[in-house]
């Protein structure tokens, strides 16, 4: 168990080191004035000259992706045009166009997105595994039929769809909700939840349509298996046979999918983001990709990579924990 | 009263007839075996004992009694009652029947309180009992373990626990030694002999194993297409049979007490040059820790015109030995010395021809990858293969799922003899194939040793089929060979104790034999 | 020659392996589905409207880019005049609020847009994926390795992420939907590589391969006529339910603002503009929303249908899980 956590470990940093080279490699390397990118429209030439010798741009590549790991570890000194910053580690850069350090940036708006994925995935759980199990336990009757259909549906309808519906009918139409606006949970956790609501559901309801069809499979897979059949042949009924067997072998597969999108989650929620306008990690992508704030960039896409390996990892090793069949080897 | 009592019984799954007007009953307390190849509807009638055709699709028509309950008009809590509790079931394989994910004991206490209002721990109890009763040592400890960490034997053992949890009056084993290696069938066989002895349940053994059902049943009743055949005590039916199939599966059996000297064959020139010499052939698998050796240190010799019998139970390494002889593995140490002109033979046909390309254009590759282009000639060669296997050379076009089973190891073995090898390693060629079509192909390899001067060797798990075939033997465990020699000498004389537990393990056809044999059994496990 | 031909004959043996392979049989299997025809028979109908675009509007007698200021309320801000959003015998779906196109011309070319982009990007995807993936099966150990690790690499990086800091770095110059496609297909091939690996990795020992190898044949030679026909099956399922994904995807770049940029009309980036007109002019929202959603349903139900043609023993899978006899 131990030499397989390791291994784990050990790749998942390895993948983190190779996504750094690789962003590094697109947006340092890309063509165009890359401190002049950097610094934003704003900057006047001498600050693009201050950014491209702070960003050490005339050196080599390699010496270049150097010094960006040495900020993430150690940390590095910045000009801020006006005076001389120091970044700690792990300092993913500096903003020139919000005078702001990423590294800061990002914190600010993690419990944000925290806030989102949380709510979502504890409702997407619900809803995905109970209309799963429903439609397996009423199989072979209309309302498996309806289930899969409003499943089907589910998995059809595109996000920013489901969130203008859910808008126009809760806050514009019947006006139950307010219109979302984020407020922190630390202000005022009523509020929190109320905006939070619809959010919530619209991602919600995307997700469990998956959960929904992958409990349904697993389930019906064990059924299938040789051992169910040895159960009915010695007597248990068929609700102890969904109880005990058919929902045991669905256990493995939706938990380790849970945590691979609970870390997924945090850079994938864009949609849901922009469309209600929460200011979480996605939607600061957005917003600094269209103004081409590269350091921003950089530093969420290493942050979210981050997120996503975790849950890889994470997802791997409660399969093999809860599958128990599985070797860990 | 009788405990079983089937009248006119009939299943249909869709168009399929699987059984078509089968009766027959069973005393309390009595032992019938149901034996007949695939496709006869065996396991079909075991299954309708305990309705399990129910809400399957299958339509069942008849009467079927068991232990006083109509089982095909029973309600639900009627039959939930029967089964497990009045009449237990064993399946075939033992790792997919258990739960994967829950503990044996517990697996056992869940049976056990559905047919008793009794608390956890006492049902738990109940369950490391049994398992004590089958046999499985340190129970209480073992209990906790779940299905993949026992071995095969071990996993029967414990589904043979869980059938006698409720003490049921009769007891349904679908081929429930099929899945093992003789040895431990052997022992599951014995288990099934004393618990009927000491408990007195009924039992209907369903078997397409002849000498299986020999060793343990007192009645034997023989399927065909759905139908029986006949039916009666096990000493007359197998000694005397009246019916002409009954007779001819008898005759296909091999035997390993053949006492016909028929078999005895000149065999290669002893002098003359090995086709393949294999030397101190090693194959190492895993890494770190977990190395283990699949074959340790083999060596072997095959002459021109000679098969080679390499015989060993499951994880003895002689599958791995074969794919080394052939090239398709790479030994880790050792020499394979000789000809390259070696082919294969593989266990399953199914898979062993891609369902996708025609059954042509498989026996044409090794000919194709030899640079053949002239199509007129590829199929005339092909064609003359074809007909050399026993086929019609007009099958070319043809594809797979169009053939049996024994015809598409004809195929394969046609595909085997396209390059023109000296040497065909055969890993178990007849193992997935029925005992009558198994006797016909293991005929044509003969056929073909003799005629084409071929050199055979012949990996497999029955000590039968091997004996029949082969001139030379070779037993191996564990990734060694532990006695090799000519059959006479192996089977006659044979000197290593592994080898003598496992001739005492075949079983016998003679129910007197079989009694003797378990009797040895018994000795030499008190010996060891 | 003891072994009489007569013993075996030419008659097909009754097989127990259930039906033939063949393509026959499985538009046969897929006939069968009732959902899946109909979904079908959709998608057909947008790819015909998709492909004559240009014959359609013609027929309607519409431009996509020409502005009908005339047709909307400038005093209102430009809600479209008449009801339904201008829904009529001129504009046949109405007209885009505030600059009078045309609707339904420019729902018809956004259909042009759409498929074209997710089938584009759904051949990248499988180019890149099925050479990556046979490469690791296939290759020695350390090929495999660096196939992986650059498989855990893309799929660390969200499909949404880069396709957002690509597009915004990539010259305007290049044609949007191309360079969209293109995006989509490097950054989502993750999938089908992994899906061709595992596949790959489970046949190259199946026995027929092995035969096929001791026939002489070279690797490359096996993975074309051993592996890839048994890999069609899986990879065309998935295939099918990559199309519709990629449709969502494309839709949400364009909703964002970085996906295809106007004048060129797409659904995604209708939808976004729609957002703010949804109280005036419903239909705007309504029915590119309502066809993406027809669209992607369709694909996936057909996809599906798709899955359960080639693999007859999914469903009967599901009728072996059977009902079991105590309800």
């Amino acid at each position: 168990m131990t030499g397989f956590l390791l291994r784990r470990i050990a790749g998942a940093l390895f993948v983190l080191f190779a996504l750094s080279i690789v962003v590094y490699a697109i947006f340092y390397v890309a063509p165009g004035d890359v401190a002049r990118i950097a610094c934003g429209p704003r900057c006047s030439t001498a600050q693009v000259d201050q950014v491209r010798e702070q960003l050490r741009l005339g050196d080599p590549v390699y010496v270049q992706y150097w010094h960006f790991l040495q900020g993430i570890v150690a940390g590095r000194d910045y000009s801020t045009g006006t005076a001389l910053a120091h970044c700690d580690a792990p300092c993913l850069g500096f903003s020139y166009q919000t005078d702001q350090q990423v590294t800061q940036l990002i914190l600010a708006k993690l419990p944000v997105t925290a806030s989102l994925v949380f709510g979502a995935f504890v409702l997407w759980i619900v809803i995905g595994v109970g209309t799963g199990v429903l439609s397996v336990w009423r199989r072979g009757r209309l309302s498996e039929r309806v289930l899969t259909w409003l499943t089907l549906t589910g998995t059809a309808t595109p996000v920013f769809v489901i969130g203008l519906l859910l808008i126009i009918v809760f806050c514009s139409t019947l006006a139950w909700l307010p219109f979302p606006q984020y407020v922190p949970f630390t202000e005022d956790p009523e509020q929190w939840m109320w905006n939070l609501l619809l959010p919530w559901f619209a991602l919600a309801l995307l997700e469990s349509a998956k959960y929904a069809r992958l409990t349904r499979s697993s389930m019906l897979e064990t059924l299938a298996d040789d051992h169910v059949r040895t159960f009915r042949a010695f007597g248990v009924s068929e609700g102890a046979i969904l109880r005990r067997h058919a929902l045991r072998g669905a256990v493995a597969p939706v938990i380790a999918l849970s945590a691979l999108d609970f870390g997924t989650m945090f850079g994938g929620a864009v949609l849901t983001e922009s469309l209600f306008g929460i200011p979480g990690l996605a939607r600061e992508l957005v917003e600094a990709v269209k103004v081409v704030d590269l350091p921003v960039v950089v530093g969420l896409v290493m942050v979210i990579g981050f997120f996503v390996v975790l849950a890889n990892t994470v997802a791997d090793v409660l399969y093999a924990v809860a599958d128990r069949r599985v070797v860990l080897a | 009263m009788s405990l079983i009592e089937v009248t006119d019984l009939s299943v249909r799954f869709d168009e399929v007839r699987a059984v078509d007007g089968v009766s027959f009953t069973l005393d309390p307390g009595a032992a019938l075996g149901v034996v007949g190849e695939s496709g006869s509807g065996k396991s079909t009638v075991a299954y309708a004992l305990l309705g399990l055709h129910r809400e399957t699709g299958a339509s069942v028509s008849g009467t079927v009694k068991v232990a006083g309950v109509d089982v095909l008009t029973a309600d639900e809590r009627e039959l939930r009652g029967l089964r497990g509790g009045k009449a237990a079931m064993v399946f075939q394989d033992p790792l997919s029947s258990l739960d994967p994910y829950y503990a044996i004991g517990d697996q056992i206490a869940e049976v056990y309180r559905v047919h008793h209002r009794v608390s956890r721990r006492a049902a738990r109890a109940r369950a490391v009992e049994v398992l004590d009763r089958v046999g499985i040592p340190d129970a209480v400890r073992r209990s906790r373990s779940r299905p993949h960490e026992f071995s095969g034997g071990m996993r029967q053992r414990a589904l043979i626990a869980m059938a006698l949890a409720c003490s049921p009056e009769l007891l349904v084993a679908d081929e429930p030694t099929t899945a093992l290696d003789v040895t431990v069938q052997a022992q599951i066989l014995d288990l099934l002999h004393e618990l009927r002895a000491e408990t007195g349940m009924g039992l209907l053994l369903v078997t397409h194993d002849v000498g299986v059902a020999a060793e343990s049943v007192d009645d034997i009743l023989v399927m065909r297409h759905g139908k029986v055949v006949e039916r009666g005590p096990v000493g007359s039916v197998l000694a005397s049979p009246r019916e002409a199939y009954t007779q001819e599966l008898l005759a296909a059996v091999p035997r390993i007490d053949a006492s016909d000297t028929s078999d005895v064959r000149p065999g290669g020139a002893e002098t003359a040059e090995p086709v393949l010499e294999a030397r101190d052939l090693r194959k190492v698998y895993g890494k770190g820790k977990q190395v283990f050796p699949a074959v340790d240190g083999v060596s072997v010799s095959v002459r021109p015109g000679e098969t080679l019998g390499v015989v060993g139970e499951s994880g003895s390494g002689k599958t791995t030995l074969g794919r080394m002889l052939v090239g398709l593995l790479t030994p880790d140490g050792g020499s394979v010395t000789g000809t390259s002109d070696v082919q294969m033979v593989f266990q399953d046909p199914a898979s062993a021809l891609n369902p996708r390309r025609s059954i042509g254009e498989s026996i044409a590759d090794p000919l194709r990858a030899r640079g053949e282009k002239d199509e007129e000639r590829i199929r005339a060669r092909v064609g003359e293969l074809l007909v050399r296997v026993g086929l019609d050379p007009t099958l070319y076009d043809r594809y797979p799922h169009e053939f049996s089973g024994g015809q598409r190891q004809r195929v394969c073995i046609a595909r085997a003899l396209a390059p023109s090898p000296r040497l065909i390693v055969c890993d178990e060629p007849v193992s997935s194939l029925d005992v009558t079509t198994q006797a016909q192909v293991l005929s044509l390899l003969d056929e073909l040793r003799r005629e084409l001067g071929l050199a055979l060797v012949f990996v497999a798990h029955d000590l039968a089929v091997v004996r029949q075939v082969s001139d030379r033997v070779a037993v191996m465990r564990r990734g060694r060979v532990v006695e090799s020699g000519t059959v006479a000498e192996v089977y006659g004389a044979p000197k290593d104790p592994y080898t003598k537990q496992l001739l005492a393990a075949v079983p016998a056809l003679d129910p007197s034999v079989a009694a003797e044999r378990r009797s040895e059994r018994k000795e030499l496990a008190e010996a060891a | 020659m003891t072994q009489s031909l007569a013993l075996l004959g030419t008659e097909a043996a009754s097989s127990s392996e259930g039906p033939a392979p063949g393509t026959r049989s499985f538009w046969r299997r897929l006939r069968a589905q009732k959902a899946a025809m109909a979904a079908g028979s959709v998608i057909a109908l947008l790819v015909l409207t998709a492909l004559a675009a240009p014959l359609l509007t013609a027929l309607a007698g519409q431009d996509p880019n020409a502005y009908h200021p005339e047709a909307v309320d400038s005093a209102a801000g430009g809600v479209p005049l008449g009801s339904f959003g201008g829904i009529g015998a001129e504009h046949w779906l109405g007209v885009e609020p505030g600059t009078g196109r045309d609707l339904f011309a420019r729902i018809v070319y956004g259909a042009r847009v759409s498929l074209g982009v997710a089938l584009f990007a759904t051949l990248v995807q499988l180019a890149i994926g099925i050479t990556l993936g046979l490469a690791a099966a296939l290759g020695g150990r350390w090929t495999d390795q660096i196939v992986s690790r650059f498989t855990d690499v893309n799929v660390a990086l969200p499909l949404m992420v880069l396709a957002l800091a690509l597009l915004a770095i990539v010259p305007q110059s290049v044609p949007r939907p191309v360079l969209i496609a293109l995006v989509m297909g490097l950054v989502g091939w993750s999938g089908v590589s992994k899906l061709v690996r595992a596949q790959a990795l489970a046949l190259k020992h199946a026995d027929h391969v092995e035969a096929a190898r001791l026939s002489g044949w070279s690797t490359w030679r096996i993975a074309r006529r051993e592996l890839l026909p048994s890999l069609a099956a899986p990879i065309i399922t998935y295939a099918a339910l990559m199309v519709p994904s990629n449709i969502s995807v494309e839709a949400a770049l364009s909703f964002l603002g970085v996906g295809i940029k106007p004048p060129t009309p797409s659904w995604g980036q209708m939808i976004t503009e729609a957002d703010t007109w949804y109280q005036t002019a419903p239909t705007y929202l309504l029915i590119p929303a309502g066809l993406l959603f027809v669209t992607v349903l369709s694909l996936t139900v057909f996809g599906e249908g798709v899955r359960l043609a080639l693999d007859p023993r999914a469903r009967t899978r599901v009728l072996r899980a059977g009902k079991g006899s105590a309800a």
